[in-house]
């Protein structure tokens, strides 16, 4: 069940125009990597090279030791799953159809209780258990966020990429999904969440990659990547950072209001 | 209704409305024949003796020459429309995709009538028969799919404006190219072009029914094979992608399918617009957008649909056949203004 991933030099070249640049990072099976970073530094972008979406201009992506292009796509459906942020449905599928699509690369694989199962835990640990009979299409944002987290789930990887799946999440879901999403890497998956909530990214993930300008500027432990120091050169935007629990929570600096 | 119990009630009617637009097709027409004569021929055709089989030649072959390959033809071609909607309003993740809106069947009218007016000249009759024109149909209909297919698609979506402008384009240039060739082509010919602009079921041959028959049920197989993946396709490229389908092989593989079942349809009866909009939508409905169940009563519900439109062709005006296309227009066109106004309202816009 554990496959890591490496990435060695990578670079990314888009219409002459680089965006990402000599990025060396690994995804270790155990361990919620957080990554974070300003808009426009090559997050999304990082993702997509990390899941084999898009090939680097250079470098090489290894999954489980193998370079990921030569993996075929069945075959990597098994070991990565992705949320991504588009998440629209063309046609009015029910929300369980949608869960369950997510099963579709064990087609055949395996019996149909561990698809049960393993639609029956995404749907609980994404608290969508009382929208499965309604079509997709009449959700709101936020329940079609955790509806496609609850597909990507019942996929049952080994590794576990979500781009910002907190986006249109309110704050007790946001939390929900960040601590789902810090279950599955003690549960021993490698799971890479993007994030642009600081403090959140802080309070789950045991490591953290901040990106920035389409460079690596540093990864570790939450403590060590969130200096104020450093928050507020990438960001520029002056920050304090306390701590609750041993874990950093970053605020801006807001003067007194105006009013 | 559950979704299932609502499929179990749609197969029964749709079985039901498939025998019976067969039999009023074999019984309704100039020459009245009793569904008992019908029967009876049948039965004698499989070797079986019976005291009902027609005595009359003229009767026996207007069943066998005239009605049952035209009924046959009319099956074959509403189901080929169906499953060709289907599947490109599946890759194009758009409900309003259909083969006649975005210019697939003029393309391959186009085609066919090129074959008609060039086929001599360029050896095309001399190389391929009677396979000619659908050879140059299918040729037509694959390049209009494709020219659509890559100027309305946009990472990964399709947007209607740019999907329905490109038809128009399509639709306009092989409308204009229809009417060059009926400028060039000589009186046989022109006839011939007329026939493919407007649609019909009328003369269809044995020799021609053997030829779309059996493509429109691989085509169909073909389809339903690759429901699941329709399905997955639904979630946007990008997420098939990642649920282990190879978008690229899927969508090639489609284009080229909706071209067949188009192009094979429109060589032998010319452009029957509407029914792979209609059909699929209404089943979609009734059943839910699943792609196997959908699929498989699409084909269904077109043949059956086709059959009784040609029935109503054929018979509404006495001692005249009209243009089968016409009708599906006729009825689709303002079908397609309801679904456009329910989907802009729904959605308060184009996109």
């Amino acid at each position: 069940m554990s496959a890591s991933i490496k990435a060695t030099g990578i670079d990314v070249v888009i219409d002459g125009q680089p965006i990402l640049a000599g990025i060396d990072i690994d995804i270790r099976a155990g361990q919620l990597l957080a990554l974070v970073g300003p808009n426009g530094a090559g997050k999304s972008t990082l993702l997509s090279v990390l899941s084999g979406d898009v090939k680097p201009t250079n470098g090489v992506v290894e999954i489980g030791g193998r370079d990921i292009r030569t993996v075929r796509h069945l075959e990597l459906a098994r070991l990565r799953s992705v949320l991504t942020q588009e998440n629209q449905v063309s046609f009015p599928f029910t929300v369980a159809e949608v869960v369950e699509m997510g099963r579709s690369p064990w087609a055949r694989t395996g019996s149909r209780d561990d698809d049960e199962r393993a639609i029956a835990d995404a749907i609980g640990a994404t608290d969508v258990s009382h929208l499965v009979a309604r079509r997709y299409t009449s959700l709101s944002g936020g329940e079609k966020a955790r509806v496609s987290l609850a597909r990507v789930l019942a996929q049952s990887t080994p590794v576990v990429f979500l781009d910002e799946p907190t986006a249109a999440l309110d704050l007790r879901h946001q939390e929900e999904v960040m601590s789902t999403a810090a279950a599955l890497a003690r549960a021993g998956r490698a799971v890479v969440v993007v994030v642009h909530d600081l403090s959140l990214a802080a309070a789950y993930a045991d490591r953290v990659a901040l990106v920035a300008a389409g460079r690596l500027e540093s990864v570790g432990t939450p403590a060590e990547v969130f200096t104020a120091e450093r928050v507020e050169r990438v960001y520029g935007l002056p920050v304090d950072v306390v701590s609750q629990n041993e874990r950093p929570v970053i605020l801006p600096v807001r003067g007194p209001s105006s009013t | 209704m559950t979704r299932v119990a609502r499929g179990i009630a749609l197969s029964i009617s749709l079985t039901v409305a498939l025998i019976a637009a067969i039999l009023l097709s074999s019984v309704v027409g100039q020459l009245p024949i009793t569904p008992a004569e019908i029967v009876g021929s049948v039965l004698r055709a499989l070797g079986i003796q019976n005291g009902w089989a027609p005595t009359d030649p003229i009767v026996e072959s207007t069943i066998w020459i005239v009605r049952f390959p035209r009924i046959v033809m009319g099956l074959a071609v509403g189901a080929a429309l169906a499953v060709a909607g289907a599947v490109m309003q599946a890759i194009f993740g758009n409900p309003l995709a259909e083969p006649g809106v975005v210019g697939v069947s003029s393309g391959a009218a186009l085609g066919a009538a090129a074959a008609i007016v060039f086929g001599g000249t360029l050896g095309i009759t001399a190389a391929l028969g009677s396979w000619g024109i659908a050879v140059c149909a299918f040729a037509g209909g694959l390049l209009a799919t494709l020219v659509v297919y890559f100027v309305s698609r946009a990472n990964g979506r399709t947007e209607v404006v740019t999907l329905l402008l490109t038809g128009i384009a399509i639709n306009a240039f092989a409308g204009a190219g229809l009417a060059f060739l009926l400028f060039m082509g000589d009186t046989a010919s022109r006839e011939q072009i007329t026939f493919w602009q407007l649609g019909s079921l009328n003369g269809s041959l044995w020799r021609e029914v053997a030829i779309v028959a059996p493509i429109t049920v691989l085509g169909t197989i073909a389809a339903i094979v690759l429901g699941k993946r329709y399905d997955l396709l639904a979630l946007g490229e990008r997420n098939a992608r990642h649920l282990g389908v190879n978008v690229e092989a899927l969508r090639i593989g489609s284009i080229v399918l909706v071209a067949l079942l188009t192009g094979v349809a429109v060589a032998f009866c010319g452009i029957i617009a509407f029914v792979g909009l209609v059909v699929p939508h209404v089943i979609r409905m009734i059943i839910g957008p699943s792609h196997r169940p959908l699929l498989v009563a699409s084909a269904v519900g077109g043949a059956a649909l086709l059959t009784f439109a040609d029935l109503v062709a054929r018979t509404i005006v006495p001692g005249a056949d009209l243009p089968i296309g016409m009708l599906t227009s006729l009825i689709g066109g303002p079908f397609f203004f309801y679904l456009l106004y329910r989907q802009r309202k729904r959605s308060g816009g184009w996109a």
